[in-house]
């Protein structure tokens, strides 16, 4: 199983909100498909699967806060 | 820095071409700024909250304004022509790989360059966008993909303010401004496109 981690996203960011999620759970994904977007108090960041493999889950859903180095679902 | 100044293009068109920047810069080419105009559209995200519509899709198009659904987050955004679209497509892993120092960037450009033009206008902790008192007169919205990024400014030089009516901007009840609204006449677009183009070179020197 891998995890799909919110990356760093700049010194003073520690968390972000999940604005929408491009892919469900048992969707397969490809390596560096577009999975979801997160966004700060001013901008949106894409976040893409690590590797390819079926989406199991969604920890942040959207409109929830995800912490950076958190995991926001996983493939495996 | 690669400039590029589409005119006034369809938005669906001026996205596509945007995509295929973001991956071009992506692959190694050089940074664009690319400005343009839209016909008159108002942008659906993800998020958008119906109530951010203030009427129903067929008499908004029957206004002549084209309703699109885009695949980002956000609410509703309105372009139309006057209003100075910068889509400024680069690579920040070649800059500070900080999205809150790029944020800060653009607003402190947005700012000195209406300063350019006699407007006192200032950016606000927590939302997005440059006001002049409390109404909004540059909208941004940036989305990040690879650390290059797309979407931009949404400048009102002469838009047409009273396109905004239709909608709640952003799902906020904010009244917007434009630049000809504060001077009292409209003002040359290539004027401002150059003022722009000077404030983003300086801005993102490498």
């Amino acid at each position: 199983m891998t995890k799909i981690i919110l990356p760093e996203l700049g010194e003073g960011i520690t968390k972000a909100t999940i604005a929408c999620w491009h892919a469900k759970p048992g969707d397969e994904l490809e390596a560096g498909q577009e999975v979801c977007e997160a966004v700060t108090d001013k901008a949106s960041f894409v976040i893409e699967a690590p590797v390819a493999g079926k989406l199991q889950s969604i920890d942040v859903k959207e409109g929830q806060e995800g912490l950076v180095g958190g995991v926001l679902g996983t493939i495996g | 820095m690669i400039i590029e100044d589409w005119g006034l293009i369809d938005y669906v068109e001026g996205l596509a071409r945007q995509k295929r920047c973001v991956q071009s810069v992506m692959q190694g080419a050089a940074d664009r700024l690319v400005l343009c105009e839209h016909p008159p559209v108002l942008t659906l995200g993800r998020m958008t909250n119906p109530d951010s519509l203030l009427y129903q899709h067929k008499d908004i198009e029957a206004r002549g304004v084209a309703i699109v659904s885009v695949d980002r987050g956000g609410d509703v955004t309105l372009h139309a022509p006057g209003q100075l679209v910068v889509y400024p497509v680069f690579n920040l892993t070649h800059q500070d790989k900080n999205l809150k120092i790029y944020m800060e960037k653009l607003e402190e450009l947005a700012v000195d360059l209406l300063k350019n033009f006699g407007i006192l206008a200032i950016s606000i902790s927590g939302q997005r966008g440059v006001f002049v008192g409390k109404d909004k007169i540059i909208s941004i919205g940036v989305g990040v993909r690879k650390w290059v990024t797309y979407h931009g400014l949404g400048i009102n030089v002469n838009t047409d303010l009273s396109l905004f009516n239709l909608i709640k901007p952003c799902g906020l009840n904010v009244q917007m401004t434009s630049m000809q609204q504060l001077k009292g006449h409209p003002l040359p677009m290539e004027d401002v496109k150059a003022k722009a183009i000077e404030q983003f070179q300086e801005k993102f020197r490498k």
